[in-house]
Parts: structure tokens; C-alpha cells; sequence
């Protein structure tokens, strides 16, 4: 019986792949086991292992196709087991499931680019390749940042343009090598350092806050910790709450650092080349879900972007929506819907949030005279919470309506798709927020 | 004690005087300072190094103009030996414009890029993971410079220190990390706080070597900090030295003194003190007269109060102050 093989979700936030070549001919005899195809993910290049006996029959995509969707047909098998059902149960590889050969032989940067789009993946290699190219005082330390080419694939080909001395895997250790990178910045290094995500972060706390952030002031400004700490911050799909979580305003709270939280792929570029650049310590918030997101290299910004300052997405006249980092996907999509009904939103990217950019913020009140901010974090003590009171402070009396807010519900990240559905500002909440308004 | 190193006349006449010298200095300096808080002058907590001199002298001896030092909270006598200036930590202490953090950091918090010092760090165990990143530092730069990271026994026990050891190994970071075991966490005992009471063998599962040190005696703490300065510098890869050592006063200045004896105390001054100890032996080799000993204490206690008068003479912070170096 002839049996289709699906194109496998490898992990969690995959929804499509790039098939980099067959590892079988066709006519070869499998056993359960034998790799067949080599597949690139938004994480890695993984090898997929036959979970069936049988001949490969057919080749359903060609070797380098891409944007392959998860549960795609990709190839026929024909099997002697007639009885089996296999359909479906084919392929379930996990976030867990590590290549099993060494298949990662990663592309060497500027090579890899498609030809007129970036990523934000890319456009955050890039940022940290350029700047280690004008400066040997830069290196990139972390979990998986080197060999594995990066967890989310972001130092991928770091390691082969500068070798391992100035792109360095660390045991897993954050506590450690925040501190380690920290007491290395004192003596004028530049580390740029990856939390695998900023839930780890929070094993290395201490010295963000009290190694970090506090020895220029308490020294007399003496001694200054040119450092940033990157990694993705936010919801992640599907991994419950210790992996899934926005920690933005727990870092905005602190005093003696920059927090930059970023949307589009050029900002990513330009804001992460200004974090390297500074001489204080820079929280600089990615997003998992937007390392895939492009940007068309024409629209690409190759400046430097100062930090600390917001910028307008999208004019309006009648809203303005607040937001940062992934969230402004949402309120740009519930602007293009409004618009049909004839709502003007303004949209509003803060773009780093400490320090704040607060004209900016004034500037768009003035004009529409309401507001609505969006985040992914909890509510209280939030990013929004912040804004609304810097807006009652500085905006009050051009205010036609009370400031809202929409945030992530007040529970810890469920698993459960619907709930975890839940669990997220929706479009649907957005709406019926700005309509409470307009 | 068995393994420690514990030397006698290693050390020249011009040494036994430095070295003798500098810790009177910071042995005078910490008293001031206890008075000067007993008056008021200083706020906060204020952890006095009394008792413990010779470790800081002794390895700053055998350390070079690149090399970098760094320390917890109990770090006036660090910075006093790396040369910082009485005048600038006395009025730190006393939260003056005139002190080395322009009196926003205290105490604890004092830093001078100049004098290789990288602090006075407040929380327990984080000199660790920094002094191990300014060895990092020195390998990167291929500089050839060593890093004493001091800690102590109370620290000894935090993961963090355990995480640097492992990576300080792996990567053969030149650091030397001296634990300065005077004995008690606050107010708890070694013996009551740690299943490994050997803290020198604290490295062993890291491959790290360490060894026990009389950090009593200024000749056995110099022999020692040589062997390990030479060996990390010449070698790589990070090395521990175990001080066995004592505090005569308080954890801090708030202390009941509750968890040991008058007796424990008064026995340790009265047999091992390290500066009585030095200056037996420079009065045996006839290094100094009497009165030339005396000159030195005359001058010592000037230099004090000259501190304790700058630093009451040091402005307060100009309120604009409290804005300015949050950010470079």
C-alpha cells in the first residue's frame, strides 16, 4: 500500500519548512530509522528518520523547496504492511529532539540571504556580525550560540566567520556567565550575551540588577558595563508557563539599564547595532514568532537607530494603539479592519521601553485624543500601566476618554491551545476595546 | 590545618617593613572607621577587616601592575592595599562628595579602575562570576594579567561560585580565587554551614588544585600567593587558596557576638596575630629599631587622621548628584 509522508511540525512555532535535500533515491529499501530528508525549520536543519518499513515510491517536493506548510504531503512510500494505519502518525518530532547527526553545517554568513527578503533572524545576525567586525572588543557568548549554530538560529554562522575565541557556548549556567560577561564588560569587553530565552533569564537576575545595572552609579561613574543581553522574550506557542512568558516590564523597572523591545526587521538591525554600540547595559527583548517575519531588503534600514526613540507605524486620527514588539502585528491588522469601517487608528511602536520616549507618546495624544495600550505582559505593574500614568501626568487634559488597556490575562501561560488562546490579547478584545472608545 | 603552607624568614627586610607597614595602615584605618561609625560619621552596615591583613597585603605583594583585584563587602583593606588613597575611602565611608564613589556607593561599593580595584560587591558570592569574567577578559586580551577574586567562606557555599568554578576550569580562565575563611558566615560556623569544611578542596570535582594557607601569617601568604601568581601566569587555568584566617570584630558593626566566645577571640589575637607576629620577627632581625617602629606607628596614625579630617571636611554630595551616572 502506498503511504504519504507529511511534512513534520518540528517545533513549536514551525509552521513551515524548507525540504534542503532528499537523503534516500528513489527505489531505496527503508528501515525504521534511516534518515531519509534533511529539513530546515525556523530553529534548525534536522534530519527526518523513516518511521516505516518499505521502498520510497515518489517524491511529492523537489530538493531546496521552501515554504513547504506543516502536514504537507512530501513523499510515497510503498509499503508491504497493508494493515497498519500509518497516515498521520508519521513525523511528530518534538522541539526536543536534537539532530542526530551532525547536520547543521551552517551557511556561511551573507550567503544565505533570500534574495530580496530579510528576517528578522538574519537582520539580528547581521547587527551582531557587523559590529564584531568593527570591534574585536565584541563576542557573543551563550547556550548553543557556536556549534548548534544557536537554538532559534540566530548566531547561525557567527561561529565560522570568527571563530570559537569570540563565539562562545556556555555550560548552562546563567547565573554564571551573566555574571562572568558582566565582570568581562568592566574591563572593556563588549559581550553580547543570549539568554536561549528570557524565561532563563531569570536564573541570572542578581547580577542584571545589582551587578549590572547599579555599578556606575554606586562606583561615581567610574566604571561603566557595555553589555547586552539578547534573547526572545513573550509568548512562545505551546509551552506552558515557564517558557511563555513577557518579563518587559520587570526589566523596564530598573534603573541603569535600556530596554529595547523591537517589531520590524530593519529596527531589530539598527537598534540592536545602537545596543552593542552603547556603553550601558541593554535588555534587548526579541520574539520567537517575529524571527521569521520579513522585510524587504529595499525597505531595509542599514542606519543606526538611536534607543529611546518611538515611532509612528501607521497614521491615524481617531485612536492611537500603543504597543510593542509582536503585539503590533495585532494592532496593525485591527487597524487595516477598522479602517473599513471607517476608524483611523494610529499606530504607535515604542520600540525601547526605558527610556521612554514620551513626545512621541504626547505627540499622538494630541492629535487623537484617545488611547489604547497593548502588550502581552500582565496587567499590573505592566508596560501599559506605566504609559497610561505617563500619559495622566503629561496628557490629561487632552484626553477625550479614559486611557484602556489590554493585556495578558492575570494566569500563568496554560498549555491547552484554547486556553492559551485565552490566555493572549486577541484581535476580537482589541476591537470591542476601540469601539467601547470610538 | 596539616596541609597549609607556613613559611619563616622568606621574606627581605624591605618586604617584612611593607608589608608590616601596610597592614598597620589598614589595621589603624578599620579601627577609625569603627570609632568614626560609633560616633556616627558613617551609616550603614560597615564590615571591619581587623584580624584578617595579612591576606590582603601578603597576595597583593605578589601580584604585578596589570593584575586585578576583586572582593566582596569587607573591602577597605583590599583597596588600601591595591594603594587606593585613605583620604577617598574614609570619605566614602563617610558618604562625602571627596569619597572614591563620590559618596553614592559606601562601604561596600568602592572602585578604582586606576588601582586594578573592581570592587566592593554587596551580595554574597557575586565577586565570584565577576572576577571570573575579568579573568575572561585577560585571556581574551591575551594580556598575560591574573585576577584575584576574593570570597569568602560564606560565599563559598552559593551556586554561583561552583558555576564560575566550572568555567574558569573549562576554559582555563587566570584566576585565583582566594577564600578568605575567617570562620563564620555572620554568625555561622564553618562547621555548622558546610558538609566540605576543606574549602580549599571545594575545586577538586572542577579539576581545580587549591591548597590551605596560614592567612595568619604574612610570610606563609606570600610564599603561597608567588607559587600560585607564577603557576596561573605562566599556566593558565584558575587556582584556589584557602586563608585560614580571623575577624576580631563583628560580622558587621551590629553584632551580638553571640555565636563565639571572648576567650576564642582573645586567643587568636594574643597567639596568632599577624601583625605582632611581623613585628617580633623585625625586631629579631633587627630590621627596625624601637624607635624607628614607633616613627612608622606615628606616621600611620597620621595618615589616619588626616583621612578622618579630609573626610570631615569632604562637601555632601551636591543634591544634582542624585541624577547623574545612572547612565554613561
Amino acid at each position: 500500500m502506498k503511504t504519504e509522508i507529511y511534512m513534520p511540525a518540528m517545533s513549536p512555532s514551525m509552521t513551515e519548512g524548507t525540504l534542503t535535500k532528499w537523503l534516500v533515491k528513489i527505489g531505496d529499501q527503508l528501515k525504521i530509522g534511516d534518515p531519509i530528508a534533511e529539513i530546515e525549520t525556523d530553529k534548525a536543519t534536522m534530519e527526518v528518520e523513516s518511521q516505516i518499513e518499505g521502498v520510497m515510491s515518489e517524491f511529492l517536493v523537489e530538493n531546496g523547496q521552501d515554504q513547504i506548510a506543516i502536514k504537507t504531503p512530501i513523499a510515497i512510500i510503498e509499503t508491504t504492511n497493508s494493515t497498519e494505519k500509518l497516515k498521520g502518525k508519521l513525523f511528530t518530532n518534538t522541539i526536543d529532539d536534537q539532530p542526530k547527526k551532525k547536520s547543521t553545517k551552517g551557511p556561511y554568513i551573507d550567503q544565505d540571504k533570500r534574495l530580496d527578503k530579510i528576517t528578522v533572524r538574519e537582520a539580528i545576525r547581521d547587527a551582531i556580525a557587523e559590529e564584531m567586525r568593527i570591534d574585536k572588543n565584541v563576542f557573543v557568548m551563550g547556550e548553543e550560540v557556536a556549534e548548534y549554530q544557536g537554538a532559534y538560529k540566530v548566531t547561525q554562522g557567527l561561529l565560522q566567520e570568527f571563530g570559537a575565541a569570540r563565539v562562545i557556548d556556555t555550560p548552562i549556567t546563567e547565573n554564571g556567565f551573566a555574571g562572568l560577561a558582566i565582570g568581562a564588560s568592566f574591563s572593556g569587553l563588549k559581550p553580547v550575551v543570549e539568554f536561549m530565552t528570557f524565561n532563563f533569564s531569570l536564573q541570572a537576575m542578581d547580577h542584571i540588577i545589582n551587578s549590572a545595572a547599579k555599578t556606575l552609579y554606586m562606583g561615581g561613574g567610574q566604571l561603566n558595563c557595555p553589555i547586552v543581553f539578547r534573547g526572545p522574550n513573550g509568548a512562545a506557542a505551546r509551552v506552558a508557563a515557564q517558557h511563555s512568558q513577557d518579563l518587559t516590564a520587570w526589566f523596564s523597572h530598573i534603573p541603569g539599564l535600556k530596554v529595547i523591545s523591537p517589531f520590524t526587521a530593519s529596527d531589530h538591525k539598527g537598534l540592536l547595532k545602537a545596543a552593542i554600540r552603547d556603553p550601558n547595559p541593554v535588555i534587548f527583548l526579541e520574539n520567537e514568532i517575529l524571527y521569521s517575519e520579513q522585510e524587504s531588503l529595499q525597505e531595509l534600514n542599514e542606519e543606526i537607530i538611536p534607543i529611546g526613540k518611538a515611532k509612528i507605524l501607521r497614521e491615524g486620527n481617531d485612536i492611537t494603539l500603543i504597543s510593542h514588539s509582536i503585539s503590533l502585528k495585532m494592532c496593525l491588522e485591527v487597524s487595516k479592519k477598522l479602517e473599513k469601517r471607517n476608524i483611523s487608528c494610529e499606530v504607535l511602536d515604542l520600540r525601547t521601553i526605558r527610556p521612554l520616549d514620551i513626545n512621541t507618546i504626547i505627540n499622538s495624544i494630541k492629535k487623537t485624543n484617545k488611547c489604547v495600550v497593548v502588550e502581552q505582559g500582565w496587567s499590573q505593574s505592566g508596560v501599559s500601566s506605566e504609559i497610561i500614568s505617563v500619559i495622566m501626568e503629561n496628557a490629561f487634559d487632552w484626553l477625550d476618554a479614559p486611557v484602556l488597556r489590554l493585556t495578558g490575562k492575570d494566569v500563568p501561560m496554560p498549555y491547552a491551545e484554547n486556553l492559551e488562546k485565552l490566555a493572549l490579547p486577541s484581535e476580537y478584545e482589541l476591537i470591542k476595546i476601540i469601539e467601547s472608545l470610538v | 590545618m596539616t596541609n597549609k603552607t607556613k613559611k619563616t624568614n622568606t621574606i627581605s627586610k624591605s618586604d617584612s617593613i611593607e608589608a608590616y607597614k601596610k597592614m598597620l595602615l589598614i589595621r589603624r584605618f578599620e579601627e577609625k572607621a569603627g570609632q568614626s561609625y560609633g560616633l556616627g560619621h558613617i551609616g550603614g552596615f560597615c564590615h571591619l577587616y581587623i584580624g584578617q591583613e595579612a591576606v590582603v597585603v601578603g597576595l597583593q605583594m605578589c601580584i604585578g601592575d596589570g593584575d586585578q583585584v576583586i572582593t566582596t563587602y569587607r573591602d577597605h583593606g583590599h583597596m588600601l592595599a591595591c594603594g587606593m588613597n585613605p583620604d577617598g575611602v574614609m570619605a566614602e565611608l563617610y558618604g562625602r562628595a571627596d569619597g572614591y564613589s563620590k559618596g553614592k556607593g559606601g562601604s561596600m561599593h568602592m572602585f578604582s579602575k586606576d588601582s586594578n580595584f573592581y570592587g566592593g560587591h554587596g551580595i554574597v558570592g557575586a565577586s565570584v562570576p565577576l572576577g571570573t569574567g575579568l579573568a575572561f577578559s585577560n585571556k581574551y586580551k591575551k594580556n598575560k594579567a591574573v585576577t584575584l577574586t576574593y570570597f569568602g567562606d560564606g560565599a563559598a557555599n552559593q551556586g554561583q561560585v561552583y558555576e564560575s568554578f566550572n568555567m574558569a576550569k573549562l576554559w582555563e580562565l587566570p584566576c585565583i580565587y582566594v577564600i578568605e575563611n575567617n570562620r563564620y558566615a555572620m554568625g555561622t560556623s564553618v562547621q555548622r554551614s558546610s558538609a566540605q569544611k576543606d574549602l580549599s578542596q571545594r575545586g577538586i570535582s572542577f579539576g581545580i588544585e587549591g591548597e590551605q594557607v596560614d592567612g595568619m601569617d604574612i610570610e606563609s601568604v606570600i610564599a603561597a600567593g608567588k607559587k600560585a601568581v607564577t603557576k596561573v601566569r605562566n599556566n593558565g587555568g584558575p587556582y584556589i587558596l584557602e586563608m585560614l584566617t580571623y575577624r576580631y570584630r563583628g560580622h558587621s558593626m551590629s553584632d551580638p557576638a553571640q555565636y563565639r566566645s571572648r576567650d576564642e577571640v582573645k586567643e587568636v589575637r594574643d597567639q596568632s596575630d599577624p601583625i605582632e607576629s611581623l613585628k617580633n620577627k623585625i625586631i629579631q632581625n633587627d630590621y627596625l629599631t624601637e624607635e624607628q617602629l614607633q616613627e612608622l606607628n606615628a606616621d600611620i596614625k597620621k595618615t589616619v587622621d588626616q583621612s578622618t579630617q579630609f573626610a570631615t571636611e569632604s562637601p555632601l554630595p551636591d543634591e544634582s548628584e542624585l541624577y547623574i551616572d545612572v547612565y554613561q
